[in-house]
C-alpha cells in the first residue's frame, strides 16, 4: 500500500487525527507522517506537555478567524495565540477571556468542567452555599433514613435559610 | 533549624523508615496550586510583582495562627542561595527542578520540619506541599488542606464556582492537587510486568512516572504514580481512588517478590548480596551503579535476606549519592571520577 499523501512511498504509519470531534484516519509513509506532525505542532521542535495542549487548543480554534482578529486578555494582554504556543494562561481572568476555548480543553483534559471539591472559606461566595447545601442534604437523607426527624427538620429549615441567601 | 539544617543536614523527614507500608511506599506527597486573584500568574509576571508575592506570602506565614498550627516557617529566596544549595533542596525533593530556572523571581517556605514546603512563583504563585514517609497521603491532605485555609485568611485565592481553583495550566485547574506516591518496584520489573502495571495504572486517570518527576527516568526502581485529573472529583475522592490503587500496586508487587524468592531464591539471593558486597567493597561508583545496587539491597532488607541494616539507611543513601549532595560535601566542584570516588567512600563509610 502506497502513503495516502504522497502516494509514492510505502505507508508504513497508521495516523488518526481528531479535529472538532471529527475522526480522520490515514496510511501515511514516515516522512510525510514527520511532516504532518510538525505541522500540526506549529513546526516547534519542542515537545513538552504545553505545546502539546496548546496544540489541542489550535484545532479547537479556526484557523482563518485567527488572522482577522487576535482575542487578547484585557488584564495581562496574552493573546489566544500565545496561550496556544505555550500552554500557559497569563492571569485568572483568561479562562473568562478565552472562555469559548479553554472550556472544550478543560472538559477533554478532565472529563468534565464542573469543580466539585474544595471551596475557599472566606471568599467562596456562592460556592460556599451551595457546597453547604450538599452536605446538608447528604446529612437530611441520612436523618430521614434513620427515621430521626426532629434533627431532618432542622436541617430541612437551614437548607430553606441558606437558599434563601442565595436566591 | 529551618533551611541550613535542610541542606546540611541530609535526612529529612520522609526518608524516616517508619511510615505505613514502607517495604514498597517510600514516600507520600500531596500538593496543592494556589494563586492570588489580583496577579498575572507567574508566566506573566515582572520582577516587582514576583516581590510582591513574595511579600504578601512572608505576612501570611508570620501570623500568629499559622505559628500555633505548624511550627515556624522561613521563606527563603531562591536568589539567596548557591547553585549546589538549590540543588540539594531539590534532590531532597523539598523543591520542584522547575524552581531552579529564573530563579530570581522565585522562593520556598520551609517548615522545620521539613514535612511542608510553599514554592513560590513556580508555574502557580504558590505550590504548598506536603512530603510524608510511606502510604500515607490522608495524613498528608488534612496537613496540607489546614495549612490552606490558615493562609486563605489573609491571601485572596483566584477561584470560580464552575472551575474550582484558577491555575496556570488547564491541566492543574479545580482542586489544584496532585498526589503521589513513590514506590519501589524491583520486583514487578524483574518479572517483566512493570509495562503492563504502567499500563493499567494509566487507564485508570493515573500516571506513574521516574523518579523525579515529569520526564526523568526510573532509576533505582522508583517510581511515581500520581492523579492525571484535578477537576469534577473532590480532594478526598482523588485521594482514596489513589490509595486504593497503590494498594493494589503493593500487592502485586508483593506477590513478584514471593514468588522470585520461591522460584529462583539463589539467583534473587546472589544478586542482592553481590549488590552488597559491590556497595561495599567498590572504589569507584557511578551514579546509575549506586542506585541500581541500593534497589537490590533495599529488596534485600525487605525481603529479611539481608538482616541488621535498615531501608531508611538505604533512601538517605539515594539523596547522599546525587551530586549535588556530593558537591556539597566536598566545598568544591569535582569532575565525574571524582564523584566517582567520592560516592563510593560514602556509601563504604555508610555501611561498615
Amino acid at each position: 500500500m502506497k502513503c495516502e499523501r504522497c502516494s509514492q512511498r510505502p505507508a508504513t504509519v497508521h495516523l488518526t487525527q481528531v479535529i472538532n470531534n471529527k475522526k480522520t484516519e490515514m496510511s501515511v509513509c514516515e516522512y510525510c507522517a514527520s511532516e504532518l506532525q510538525q505541522e500540526a505542532w506549529g513546526f516547534d521542535p519542542q515537545f513538552n506537555l504545553h505545546h502539546f495542549l496548546g496544540s489541542l487548543m489550535g484545532h479547537e480554534y479556526n484557523p482563518q478567524v485567527e488572522t482577522i482578529e487576535e482575542n487578547t486578555c484585557p488584564k495581562c494582554g496574552i493573546s489566544h495565540n500565545r496561550f496556544a504556543k505555550v500552554g500557559l494562561l497569563g492571569c485568572s481572568d483568561c479562562y473568562d477571556t478565552f472562555k469559548a476555548q479553554v472550556i472544550p480543553l478543560v472538559k477533554r483534559i478532565h472529563g468534565t468542567a464542573q469543580h466539585t471539591g474544595k471551596v475557599p472559606q472566606r471568599t467562596g461566595g456562592r460556592a460556599k452555599i451551595n457546597k453547604e447545601i450538599k452536605v446538608l442534604r447528604d446529612q437530611l437523607q441520612d436523618a430521614v433514613q434513620r427515621e430521626e426527624f426532629e434533627s431532618a427538620a432542622k436541617l430541612r429549615d437551614q437548607i430553606k435559610s441558606l437558599e434563601q441567601e442565595l436566591s | 533549624m529551618g533551611l541550613k539544617d535542610a541542606i546540611n543536614n541530609i535526612h529529612g523527614r520522609w526518608m524516616n523508615g517508619d511510615g505505613p507500608e514502607n517495604d514498597i511506599v517510600i514516600s507520600s506527597r500531596i500538593r496543592i496550586a494556589r494563586n492570588l486573584r489580583d496577579m498575572p500568574f507567574p508566566n506573566q509576571m515582572s520582577q516587582a510583582e514576583a516581590d510582591s508575592i513574595f511579600h504578601a506570602v512572608h505576612l501570611a506565614v508570620s501570623k500568629d495562627e499559622l505559628k500555633r498550627e505548624f511550627s515556624a516557617m522561613e521563606l527563603v529566596k531562591m536568589s539567596e542561595l548557591s547553585p549546589v544549595e538549590r540543588r540539594i533542596l531539590m534532590e531532597k525533593h523539598l523543591i520542584s527542578p522547575d524552581l531552579l530556572k529564573s530563579y530570581e523571581r522565585k522562593a520556598v517556605v520551609l517548615g522545620n520540619d521539613e514535612i511542608i514546603s510553599v514554592m513560590l512563583n513556580e508555574e502557580d504563585h504558590l505550590r504548598m506541599q506536603c512530603l510524608m514517609p510511606g502510604l500515607q497521603l490522608q495524613g498528608a491532605w488534612e496537613r496540607i488542606n489546614k495549612l490552606d485555609d490558615v493562609l486563605e485568611n489573609t491571601l485572596d485565592f483566584a477561584f470560580s464556582e464552575q472551575l474550582g481553583y484558577l491555575t496556570a495550566c488547564p491541566t492543574n485547574v479545580g482542586t489544584g492537587l496532585r498526589a503521589s506516591v513513590m514506590v519501589h518496584l524491583p520486583g514487578l520489573i524483574m518479572m517483566n510486568q512493570i509495562n503492563q502495571v504502567i499500563n493499567a495504572v494509566s487507564k485508570l486517570g493515573l500516571t506513574v512516572r521516574g523518579l523525579y518527576g515529569e520526564g526523568t527516568e526510573a532509576a533505582g526502581n522508583l517510581f511515581q504514580v500520581s492523579n492525571q485529573v484535578t477537576l469534577g472529583l473532590t480532594e478526598e475522592e482523588i485521594i482514596s481512588k489513589l490509595t486504593s490503587v497503590v494498594k493494589q500496586l503493593i500487592d502485586q508487587e508483593r506477590l513478584a517478590r514471593q514468588t522470585l524468592y520461591r522460584e529462583q531464591k539463589h539467583r534473587l539471593e546472589d544478586r542482592i548480596f553481590r549488590a552488597y558486597g559491590t556497595l561495599k567493597n567498590a572504589r569507584l561508583l557511578t551514579s546509575d551503579e549506586a542506585m541500581k545496587y541500593i534497589s537490590d539491597v533495599r529488596l534485600g532488607i525487605d525481603l529479611n535476606i539481608l538482616e541488621g541494616l535498615s531501608g531508611e539507611v538505604m533512601t538517605e543513601l539515594i539523596v547522599m549519592t546525587r551530586p549535588a549532595y556530593l558537591i556539597k560535601q566536598n566545598q568544591k566542584e569535582m569532575n565525574s571520577q571524582e564523584r566517582d570516588i567520592m560516592r563510593a567512600e560514602i556509601v563504604r563509610s555508610k555501611l561498615n
